[in-house]
């Protein structure tokens, strides 16, 4: 599926008062007629046609149009169907536009488009998709707009548009005419809607250089606002008071009167996830939420504990072929706690619901699917339902679902008012969604340095990927050369690519089907399944007396993948010396047409483990360099992807050291930022650097969630190594409980009031 | 109710509303002034630090009736200049450093980095490693290499 670069791209001139160009979006990538027949079997799906291409595919028959528009004033408007969430796609799509049309990215404003139906399955931000799926788009219409602009200001000035160019918005010409692009605006557009097409500069200039983020300036300044920033008139504060255990339901409220008669609050409703209410203020949400004396039904998982769990992964595992005869074996099981992917942002909506329409606003990754299931929840037609797509402070997978907006739309409804619905953060990590806990099992065959087969078996808590794939996947399942595979395991196989050429191989995921609330977590299956490879590989190297490094590059399948490899052990000192208790590891990723590399260095003596750290945290072994290279084919802004990898890089570090969940009887003890040990300052590694590779291809990559799986496999082998102990059980810290849960009714902790105690 | 004053961001404000309110409920959902963030409203996550009298704290864990008139508090939004409306040093070096992904967490990250800026000066002590570690502000992005490096240009320049 490459070859796009020098293709001229259709496109349609729109009947409008300013000019207005529209492009189908996925309209290119057909599905090769030739390449059902060559796909191989199985396990290698991946390496032909992976999850991005999946979505790309779902996306083509109903490829619905998006628009790019020129105002009077030289201003260039986007309306993106998809969701910034801090992975700066907003800001890579404003460079694509100004690229095109020679402009200052200061001139392009590009929005979140509003759920839009007829969109079907390209809606959706997700697998990193993203820059894959509307790069060659947004070109286009860009290209279009800059052909039409020209053919405008050369009719006017009666000469040839080959004739003149653009800098900084502004059209020259023979003669010395020049004049603003944005007063060709009214000229350029169309009287009636007609097909154009043109090509796309060959020679970018502004795409490949580093660009900070569109709006990093309202970061800084308190402006850039989230959903709950957002002032929609009558819309007071609402909060939920949760069940103890996950998805108990509300049997009846012994309190309901006395508690409606507390200060500040206005309504309160009974609604499917437990008890809502409205408020003055969240502080009398908070309170009131703590006041309410609950009898709950059951939940989902009651009974399940960590334990039980585990022993339930266990009893679905499949068993391994035999040995190869003669073969000498490698056999690994390596085990994930669940994990929280909680956003800073915890999960909230506005809503107002009327008795004819409803209008809604919130952070969607899938906002199609949601506006129909809050439109039937709003008993209402989804054309009497407006869905706002907000900018989310963060997601990590979260806001692929809608929980919070469907909640805010059932409390609307119900209380016949506005309501701006947030999750306490407690909440947010009990009732929130969460990554499977899993079990990986691996076999190795190998014959001395000559590998003959892998096999993994995946085992993983079921895992939800019904609101943002399930679309898009449902409608391939019967195109792809797969048969009798379910829904997850067809995204299993498209998403696991294997990076090495180990003969037989052979990936499989089972899942128990329990009912947890789960979702991705920056990455779906790769950091476990991945984490787990990388070790095998490690198991591997030292059994062989090998160089791990050189290994992983005698048996990398693409020359991409041995170009990482280099660049991480050039920059990253692989191999130099390091004292007793610290050690160098790596781990490779690829995924979404991109691969990564990491390096890490890792301090594991006792002085590092325990160092002090004020008040609640956790310490342990402090990853203290990691290098990363990555390739994502074509990079568009450089400094945005290493600040993804950034990211990445403290995910993987976290997956690996410190942070998990534990289930205990069907509710998560971990309530708070000093339970869940997602990585802070004090276990950040001090020097970080990445490398972006110089374009490797004509098709941008992901990259939002691919530095984690390498990271977890580089700390992994990383923390063996010093230590001498290959871990298998992650976090390595999941065994000690360093906090003390709090309780579980009432469900939320009440505020302290000693704040000033602790100023600085 | 009670009516509750104090200056903001350099402006006198007054509210009414119940003592046990916290300040950040009375900037957030009484005032109007979003900068600080919830993430936790337990004075765990820090998202929500502002200044009291020059000095960090976390107004979702003060209640409103722990605010005396003459309290001047600093939001995010009052931290530029408020005449020149110059951004402050440390803003500039977060927009330097690229440092924002979401950005959720930033205005409160910013805000406890003046802070620890001041109260290393004040002391006379050097912000090193071991005191940036001292950071608890949780930034769920994993900025945290940047916000590092910002901190010290931001130092330079304030």
């Amino acid at each position: 599926m490459a070859g796009h670069s020098r293709r001229r791209f259709l496109g349609y001139l729109l009947a409008a008062p300013t000019l207005a160009v529209a492009v189908p979006v996925g309209e290119e990538f057909a599905m090769p007629g030739e390449a059902s027949a060559a796909l191989p079997s199985n396990p290698e799906i991946a390496d032909l046609l992976d999850l991005s291409d999946l979505l790309n595919l779902a996306a083509a028959p109903t490829s619905g149009l998006v628009a790019v528009g020129v105002q009077a004033d030289g201003t260039v408007s986007f309306a993106l169907p998809r969701a910034e969430v801090g992975q700066g796609i907003t800001t890579a799509v404003t460079m694509l536009i100004a690229e095109e049309l020679d402009i200052g990215m200061d001139k392009v404003r590009v929005t979140l488009a509003d759920a839009r139906p007829e969109l079907l399955c390209n809606q959706l931000t997700g697998g990193s998709n993203s820059m894959h799926s509307i790069y060659h788009p947004v070109r286009a219409a860009a290209a279009i707009a800059r052909l039409a602009l020209l053919d405008a200001a050369a009719g006017q000035w009666g000469t040839d548009a080959s004739r003149l160019t653009i800098t900084e918005g502004v059209i020259s010409g023979p003669g010395g005419r020049s004049a603003p692009l944005g007063s060709f605006a009214k000229a350029a557009a169309g009287t009636r809607t007609k097909q154009l097409s043109a090509e796309p500069k060959k020679r970018p200039s502004l795409i490949g250089t580093p660009q900070s983020r569109i709006d990093a300036h309202d970061a800084v300044t308190g402006r850039k606002q989230f959903t709950m920033d957002l002032r929609v008139p009558g819309a007071l504060p609402t909060m939920v008071c949760r069940g103890p255990h996950i998805n108990a339901g509300v049997g009846s409220v012994r309190n309901l009167a006395e508690v409606r008669a507390m200060p500040g609050v206005t309504d309160i409703a009974v609604i499917s996830t437990g008890v809502a209410v409205r408020a003055n203020t969240t502080t009398h949400c908070i309170d009131a939420v703590r006041a309410l004396r609950v009898d709950w039904r059951g939940g989902t998982v009651d009974g399940e504990t960590d334990a039980s769990v585990r022993a339930e992964l266990r009893a679905i595992t499949p068993p391994m072929p035999p040995p190869m005869p003669g073969a000498e074996t490698i056999d690994l099981e390596v085990d994930f706690a669940f994990a929280s992917n909680s956003a800073l942002e915890t999960n909230c909506a506005i809503a107002d619901v009327r008795p004819d329409r409803a209008e809604i606003w919130a952070a969607l990754k899938a906002p199609i699917p949601a506006h129909n299931e809050i439109a039937a929840k709003a008993g209402l037609l989804p054309t009497a339902v407006r869905v706002h797509v907000v900018q989310g402070g963060g997601s990590f997978g979260r806001k692929l679902f809608h929980d919070a907006a469907l909640e805010a739309t059932e409390a609307s409804k119900a209380m016949g008012k506005p309501v701006k619905l947030m999750w306490h953060r407690t909440d947010d990590f009990r009732h929130g969604r969460v990554h499977p806990m899993s079990t990986s099992k691996i076999r190795l065959n190998h014959s001395g340095e000559n590998v003959l087969s892998y096999e993994q078996r995946h085992m993983a808590t079921q895992l939800d990927l019904g609101h943002g794939f399930g679309d898009a996947i449902t409608s391939m399942l019967d195109k792809l050369p797969v048969a009798d595979l379910t829904f997850n395991q067809v995204f299993f196989l498209t998403t696991q690519a294997m990076p090495y050429d180990f003969g037989i191989t052979n990936q499989t995921l089972h899942e128990v089907p329990l009912k947890f609330h789960t979702s991705s977590m920056r990455n779906v299956y790769s950091p476990n399944v991945t984490g787990a490879r990388e070790i095998a590989v490690e198991m591997l190297a030292k059994k062989l007396g090998k160089d791990s490094l050189e290994l992983r590059r005698s048996f990398a399948k693409e020359e991409r993948v041995r170009a990482i490899l280099d660049k991480v052990a050039e920059l990253g000192e692989w191999g130099k010396e390091m004292p007793p208790g610290t050690a160098q590891g790596i781990g490779i990723h690829v995924e979404y047409k991109s691969c990564c590399a990491v390096l890490v260095e890792i301090d594991c003596r006792p002085e590092t483990v325990h160092r002090p750290v004020e008040e609640e945290g956790v310490t342990g072994p402090r990853v203290m360099r990691a290098t990363v290279a990555v390739d994502v084919g074509v990079p568009v802004n450089p400094r945005g992807l290493e600040a993804q990898m950034l990211g990445c890089v403290n995910d993987g570090i976290g997956l690996v050291l410190t942070e998990s969940l534990h289930m205990d009887r069907g509710l998560p003890l971990e309530g708070s930022w000093d339970n869940f040990f997602y990585t802070r300052q004090w276990n950040t590694p001090l020097d970080v650097r990445v490398f972006v590779m110089p374009k490797t291809t004509e098709e941008p990559g992901g990259a939002g969630e691919l530095g984690v799986a390498a990271t977890v496999g580089a700390v992994a082998c990383a923390y063996g190594r010093a230590t001498g102990t290959m871990p298998t059980s992650f976090p390595i810290n999941h065994g000690t409980l360093s906090f003390e849960p709090l309780p579980r009714v009432p469900p939320i902790p009440q505020s302290p009031t000693d704040g000033l105690e602790h100023t600085f | 109710m009670p009516e509750h004053s104090f200056i903001l961001n350099g402006n006198r404000v007054s509210v009414d509303t119940e003592d046990n309110v916290r300040v950040l409920w009375v900037l957030r959902d009484l005032l109007g002034v979003t900068g600080p963030k919830y993430g936790c409203g337990i004075n765990v996550c820090k998202a929500c630090t502002c200044h009291i009298n020059g000095k960090a704290f976390n107004p979702c864990s003060v209640p409103i009736s722990a605010i005396k008139p003459s309290d001047e508090i600093t939001t995010i939004e009052g931290l530029a200049d408020q005449r020149s409306g110059k951004l402050h040093p440390m803003q500039e070096a977060w927009l330097e450093h690229d440092v924002a992904q979401c950005g959720y967490c930033q205005p409160g990250q910013i805000m406890a980095a003046v802070a620890l800026v001041r109260k290393a000066r004040a002391a006379g002590t050097e912000l090193d490693d071991a005191e940036l570690d001292k950071l608890r502000n949780i930034c769920r992005c994993g900025t945290y290499t940047r916000i590092r490096e910002a901190i010290h240009t931001g130092a330079k320049n304030m």
